[in-house]
């Protein structure tokens, strides 16, 4: 029996990303892949390192860092940039916060979501980074789903949606002026289901979060979220132990986790197949602002 | 669990109810998610609308929701146990010929909407000609909004008629037609109970079944190097990037271009160090060489034998993109094309088309925003490239405004601008006795192709007009003795009976081929050439099931491919590709030989 040659679409989704790593490596002075040990990530990190072998990604990561983010995910980006050799550019909201360039946000239900874009822009402008990966999928979210591969960004970081350029086959343009970038999203045609059968595929490591376990959590607005000493608790809100796994991960204050008890990525991939529910629709307080939330944050510079 | 991706585009303006089947499509397959709907059944009700109004799920942006019109493409996915669907949604009215170029360059299938009411409309046949001319290889017309018509069969089949006449002048090899309501779900996912004339699939069962791996080509080997990869501890030297093109293997000789250096290929790594027997496109891999060669991004590895065209002067369809600046001739642009970037000046505008009427208008001068010419380019350096039409990916290229850095055209090369004109006869067409077309019987061996295409032939010439049979046993005497039966064989055998039938036609005579041309894509490069040429092409379907022709075996064939004896038989260890859309189909219940003969010249003769 000769070949069929045909692809498998988790080879055909593999074979786009790679593509796309390595033409950002051929074509900029100065990529960085924004690497936050959410799941995402981790896997565009696994992308990157396939593109490039034998040799190492020619990039290093960064990680926006909003001093709200659980301690099993800081732990696990460590360990994995430290296994790896690889270089790891921190920005802090914090040193925001603590310059005056951020005020933070009082109150109970305070989140740093939204500050994270200004220190994010501040770390590209610093290190002068020319092209940003990120793990934003079209299918997470509506503004997402009008993005572009290549993500023209002007010198103030905006996306401006209707004044995208037209991206035909895989000719990218990736053409700035000095202090403009480019955001680039390897992941645009994966889904949440393509994620985690990748994951399960490639045996690839994530922070236990994502897998189900028992913690303290609390119900708000009709999502759980994880007690931690990031998030105050509102008047009549009472902690109770619940098995729950995240299915997305960021602030802590503002992800929050749903009861599973997938344990394994196959379970997870199981469960995942069966859900009616989007990744962020349960789970992301930051999208519920507005209809328009993910539009707003995006044109101030979000990824 | 390997499902294979789909990507397809969808046009039609939003009032033919294209927002509502790309729902309904989501919805009935299960691939909306419950939060979803609620949202879009909340924004609803906020705009005071009675039905959750589903062209919400895809109008994201802010602008589009106050506007209730679609500004951009948006990507949607859903998957089914079979196949994973990327559905590039362009939107219909504004902007309409740039978006629908962005959404569509990558599309193996368009899906064209018309309201059952209004018929085939101009847009409809704009987005069918720009879907052509992108080279998608499959159509699916859905005639919508069938509850309104009563599910009238006979208003369906007008519509497809109408939209069947004008799509034999495109390039779309495969077209089907499906009447939907995509309101109600008819024929969407679930068949219909309403139209139960209709014998065909319900659309998702179409798109779960069309044929798309054989669009690809395999035959001409071409890998443009995007990254040169070094690792000194390992003393290892590759070059990645992603096969755009034909097939290539370890051990294989090739050749390096510009340089025209020669080496072979020592191994070939899929990502992350996965060693690889083969790799074809659109694979991403890593090639090494056996010899030490100075090789970089924008050089191209091929064979020896089968190199694609090197030239400076590039003849194109382009559309424009940008509304800030037109293009004229005289302008310099930077050329993207595969890994390179080169210095273009835009030499001549041959004609601006009008994408509604297909009129070339020779005396424009300039191109503006959503506008299609064909022009002449002259690079700074020769491009390695073949036509759109053989490649998607050595063909296709994007013009970047060096003054603003936008993305101002999206290109598709037609061949080589070297001025090898065609000797021009003195003699036209109209001038001769007769007006010739081609007849293409396609068909498993044994099927009768050859009993009716003689019979037609027969028919033709007692008529008084001239009719030749070029029968593919026949040429495989002379023309094409050289050739075998594997995949790349058959192309160049029909490539060469394409040639020989339309001197035929050009020449007033009725060219007549018999062939099995297995191969989907073989049938629509013979199409399209036919096209090109301002020929007529009837492509008949001997549909006869592969047990008649098998117990039939007049030539004992099957009985020795089924021996082992003979490897590579069509119907029996090699596929053959029925077509979607011939013009005719011919079945075994459908009379004799001359009966089915006399079908054909009375469809000739309409």
């Amino acid at each position: 029996m000769t070949s069929t040659y045909e692809l498998s679409h988790l080879d055909a989704l593999e074979a786009e990303s790679v593509h796309v790593f390595r033409e950002v490596a051929a074509t900029f002075e100065h990529p960085v892949l924004l690497f936050s040990g959410g799941k995402d990530s981790v896997v565009m990190l696994h992308l990157a390192r396939k593109a490039f072998w034998p040799a190492p990604p020619p990039f290093p990561v960064s990680h926006v860092d909003t001093g709200h983010n659980f301690d099993e995910v800081l732990e696990f980006r460590d360990r994995t940039v430290r296994q790896l050799g690889l270089r790891l550019v921190v920005g802090r909201v914090q040193d925001d916060i603590d310059a005056g360039r951020v005020a933070e946000e009082s109150g109970p239900r305070a989140s740093r979501n939204r500050l994270q874009t200004v220190t994010l822009l501040r770390v590209i402008r610093e290190s002068a980074f020319d092209a940003v990966f990120g793990g934003a999928r079209r299918d997470e979210e509506k503004a997402r789903a009008k993005e572009r591969v290549f993500s023209f960004r002007d010198e103030f970081g905006q996306w401006d949606p209707r004044n995208q350029r037209p991206e035909v086959w895989n000719l990218y343009n990736g053409r700035h002026r000095k202090g403009e970038h480019i955001r680039v999203f390897p992941l645009s045609n994966w889904t949440e289901l393509d994620i985690w059968s990748y994951i399960a595929a490639e045996e690839i490591a994530l922070p236990p979060l994502y897998y189900a376990h028992r913690r303290q959590v609390v119900q708000r607005d009709g999502m759980l979220l994880a007690h931690t000493r990031h998030l105050a608790l509102l008047d009549g809100e009472h902690p109770y132990e619940a098995t729950v796994r995240f299915r997305t991960v960021g602030d802590a204050t503002c992800t929050g986790c749903v009861e599973s008890t997938a344990a394994t990525p196959a379970e997870v991939v199981a469960e995942t197949a069966a859900t009616r529910v989007t990744e962020r629709g349960g789970t992301r307080a930051d999208d519920r602002v507005s209809e328009a939330g993910m539009e707003d944050r995006k044109k101030e510079g979000y990824f | 669990m390997a499902q294979e991706l789909l990507r397809l585009a969808t046009a039609g303006s939003v009032d033919d109810g294209k927002s509502t089947l790309i729902g309904r499509l989501l919805f009935d397959s299960k691939t909306l998610f419950t939060d979803q709907l609620a949202a879009v059944e909340r924004a609803s009700r906020d705009r005071g609308e009675e039905y959750p109004n589903l062209a919400l799920l895809t109008d994201g942006l802010r602008a589009e929701r106050e506007q209730g019109i679609t500004i951009d493409v948006a990507h949607r996915y859903f998957a089914t146990p079979r196949r994973k669907f990327i559905i590039a949604d362009t939107p219909g009215h504004i902007q309409y010929t740039r978006n629908m170029v962005t959404g569509a360059s990558t599309a193996d299938l368009a899906l064209v909407l018309v309201d059952a009411r209004k018929g085939v409309l101009e847009q409809s046949r704009r987005h069918a000609f720009l879907a052509g001319l992108l080279g998608i290889p499959h159509l699916v017309l859905c005639v919508n909004k069938m509850d309104l018509v009563g599910w009238s069969q006979e208003r369906f089949a007008e519509i497809r008629e109408d939209f069947r006449r004008f799509a034999m002048k495109l390039d779309v090899p495969d077209l089907a037609f499906v009447p939907v309501s995509a309101l109600h779900g008819d024929n969407v996912v679930h068949r219909s109970a309403s139209m139960p004339w209709y014998e065909g699939a319900p659309l998702l069962h179409h798109l779960e079944e069309v044929h798309v791996a054989s669009d690809r080509n395999l035959i001409d080997a071409r890998f443009p190097v995007q990254y040169v990869i070094r690792d000194h501890g390992r003393d290892f030297r590759g070059y990645a990037g992603t096969v755009s093109g034909g097939v290539f293997k370890p051990g294989d000789e090739v050749l390096v271009l510009p340089s025209g250096l020669r080496s072979a290929v020592r191994a070939i790594w899929g990502p992350g160090g996965k060693e690889v027997t083969e790799a074809f496109a659109p694979q991403a891999v890593t090639v090494e060489l056996a010899d030490e060669l100075d090789v970089a991004r924008g050089d191209l590895i091929c064979r020896p034998g089968n190199r694609p065209h090197s030239g400076q002067d590039l003849d194109a369809m382009v559309c424009w993109f940008a509304h800030r600046s037109a293009l004229a001739p005289g302008a310099t642009y930077t050329l993207r094309h595969t890994t390179r970037a080169i210095t273009a000046e835009v030499r001549s505008l041959e004609y601006r088309l009008d994408v509604n009427t297909l009129h070339r208008d020779e005396s424009a001068s300039g191109l503006a925003l959503n506008e299609i010419g064909r022009v002449q380019l002259r690079t700074r350096q020769p491009v390695l490239f073949d036509p759109y039409r053989r490649n998607r990916a050595t063909g296709s290229f994007i013009l970047v405004d060096d003054a603003t850095n936008d993305t101002v055209a999206a290109g598709m090369i037609t061949g080589p601008a070297t001025r090898v004109v065609w000797h021009a006869a003195t003699v036209t067409r109209d001038e001769r006795p007769t007006r010739g077309l081609t007849v293409w019987f396609t068909g498993l061996s044994a099927s009768g192709k050859s009993t009716v295409a003689a019979e037609l032939e027969r028919l033709l010439v007692a008529a008084g007009r001239p009719a030749y049979l070029l029968d593919g046993d026949n040429l495989r005497h002379g023309l094409n003795a050289d050739l075998g039966f594997g995949a790349a064989d058959r192309a160049e055998n029909v490539r060469r009976v394409t040639a020989v039938a339309q001197l035929f036609a050009d020449a007033g005579i009725v060219a007549i081929v018999s062939l099995i041309s297995p191969y989907r894509a073989d049938r629509a490069r013979a199409r399209a050439a036919h096209s090109d040429a301002g020929l007529s092409f009837v492509e008949v379907f001997v549909d006869t099931p592969l047990a008649v022709c098998e117990a039939r075996d007049p030539k004992g064939m099957y009985a020795r491919a089924r021996a082992g004896e003979i490897r590579g038989f069509t119907g029996i260890d090699d596929p053959y590709e029925a077509p979607v859309a011939p013009e005719l189909v011919l079945r075994p219940g459908d009379g004799d030989p001359a009966t089915m003969a006399s079908a054909i010249l009375t469809f000739l003769d309409r």
